[in-house]
């Protein structure tokens, strides 16, 4: 089964981090996709822009744009993972991971119900 | 990452709003930053133990605002006659929790602590320590740094700042849209003000600088949260990203100024420029220019092109002379000539030069320019002394490093035609 894990944590917190704490938690993530990637259970994996380069669109009619996120929230959605996972527990595991790599923040695992690998070069 | 390093991160990102609140409740920038430092003692102390509160701003707030009014009380107490403007709200513990889900005021609050700093009676320099200082939270050390002076003398000018700006006395009334819009376009100029302040420093000193270009950009992109479908804000963010995007190539190894033309773009910042150009496509769309977005545009024209030939610099051109309807200065017309000289020669651009020429006598980038222009013109004794005027009036050695280079290659050129000549 793939999961999405979702990753929501303060925007404004993780822009505070030091260029080098940046990195440092970067590096400490890409050890985890690493070895899931040997383990061939590694799909695309996304780091968002600021919630301030986001742009809105409201299915109304006539669809109505606005600036900024979807939704207003303390912690926002800054990026993703795409794994492969035999069940919740194992796709708890990689979140776990994932978390002590970069504390803080919260991760949303929602399984995938269709994923079109799409065609854009890796 | 550490306890410490985490918390560290955690009270930066909370300490606008936080410091915010308090200056609100208090109506005192030292009461309020006393307030916003005992709390975060407190943080220091609790959050290893008990983890991280969900909302470390809205934590911050209460526990500060809780520990000053017990020393207001306290200091009541000793004093028989206390100053009851001291505290401007006193409310009970139940309004304390209203307001703490109530972020309404939240917005104001921070605009209004950055606004406080661009007091127009305080010098640029001033404005920007006190900013840095309050908002962002360095220390004096930090800011003495930056600026190259000596830890006293930064500590006497925020001193200085802070009593101008408690005896201007801001107004703490939530602001009407025409002071808000004034009040977010004061703070702007202010954000533009601390990059520029970080960004125009020479090669020896852009390492020590370089956190005030960091600064900026997060205090933009803060206020642009706040003002999510301000055209400017979006514009002015753009603009600091798009510039700060080229920092690693702006200085080769020994400290000199690497231009434009000349610099390896794969060294530039790719998510940077990314989110620049993200956001001047959302600033386009409002259909409502101003000239921090004309600027953004033009740092995208650049950030585009992959080689510098590639430069579309006509249409540079033209954006150089909508911001010069916008902000007529000899500065901008200056910078309009070098785009001039790229698509109809050096010499159109010399005789746009000619008249600035009063204005700009003392100004080292216009002799730079103008030695540029003539030696292109093959003008190279006009050239030499240009130059020699720029080194005069270069602000850093970095400066007069590049022109000396220019010297020097305006001496190797003409050197085999005098040898001619004899």
């Amino acid at each position: 089964m793939l999961y999405a894990i979702l990753c929501y944590h303060d925007e404004d917190f993780v822009g505070s981090w030091s260029r080098e704490q940046d990195e440092a938690v970067m590096q400490k993530l890409a050890v985890v996709q690493e070895k899931l990637t040997k383990q061939g259970r590694l799909g695309p994996v996304a780091r968002l822009l600021p919630t301030t380069a986001a742009t809105t669109l409201r299915k109304e009619d006539p669809p109505l744009v606005l600036d900024g996120p979807y939704a207003e929230t303390k912690e926002q959605l800054l990026g993703f993972y795409i794994v492969d996972c035999k069940d919740l527990d194992a796709a708890l595991e990689v979140a776990r991971d994932l978390g002590a790599a970069n504390p803080g923040g919260a991760y949303e695992i929602r399984p995938v119900g269709v994923l079109n690998p799409g065609s854009i070069p890796a | 990452m550490s306890d410490t390093a985490w918390i560290d991160a955690a009270l930066t990102s909370a300490r606008p709003q936080a410091v915010g609140a308090l200056l609100r409740y208090f109506r005192d920038l030292d009461t309020a930053e006393e307030a916003f430092q005992n709390a975060s003692l407190r943080a220091l102390k609790s959050w290893p133990r008990n983890g991280p509160p969900r909302d470390p701003a809205a934590w911050l707030i209460m526990v500060g605002r809780n520990v000053a009014i017990d020393d207001i009380r306290r200091s009541r107490k000793q004093q028989p006659l206390p100053e009851d403007e001291a505290i401007s709200d006193l409310d009970d513990a139940e309004e304390q929790i209203a307001e703490r889900l109530d972020g309404s005021h939240y917005r104001d609050d921070i605009l209004r602590l950055l606004f406080i700093c661009c007091h127009p009676d305080l010098p640029a320099t001033q404005q920007i320590a006190l900013a840095l200082r309050i908002v962002s939270g360095l220390t004096v050390k930090q800011i003495a740094r930056a600026f190259l002076v000596g830890e006293a003398a930064m500590e006497q000018r925020i001193t200085r700042a802070k009593a101008r700006v408690a005896d201007a006395g801001v107004p703490f009334e939530t602001p009407g849209a025409v002071e808000r819009g004034e009040r977010l376009s004061a703070v702007a100029a202010m954000i533009y003000l601390i990059f520029n302040e970080g960004y125009s420093a020479g090669g020896d000193t852009a390492e020590a600088r370089a956190p005030l270009c960091e600064e900026a950009i997060r205090l933009a992109r803060l206020l642009l949260r706040l003002f999510q479908s301000e055209p400017e804000i979006m514009g002015l963010t753009a603009l600091l990203l798009l510039q700060h995007a080229r920092s690693a190539a702006r200085f080769d190894t020994s400290g000199a100024l690497v231009l434009l033309d000349d610099q390896d773009r794969s060294l530039w910042n790719g998510k940077m420029i990314a989110e620049g150009l993200a956001l001047i496509d959302k600033a386009m769309r409002h259909r409502r220019s101003g000239p921090y977005q004309v600027q953004a545009a033009i740092a995208a024209l650049h950030a585009r092109a992959a080689k510098p030939e590639d430069t579309d610099w006509a249409q540079i051109d033209l954006l150089y002379g909508a911001l010069e309807i916008m902000q007529p200065s000899p500065v901008i017309t200056l910078n309009r000539a070098v785009a001039v000289s790229k698509v109809q020669g050096p010499q159109a651009a010399l005789d746009m030069l000619e008249p600035l020429a009063e204005r700009l006598s003392s100004y080292f980038h216009y002799f730079g320019v103008r030695g540029a222009f003539l030696m292109q013109l093959g003008r190279n004794e006009e050239a030499r002394t240009a130059f020699d005027r720029a080194i005069a009036l270069a602000n850093t050695s970095a400066e007069a490093a590049h022109i000396r280079m220019h010297l020097d290659r305006l001496m190797r050129d003409s050197a085999p035609r005098d040898a001619k000549a004899k």
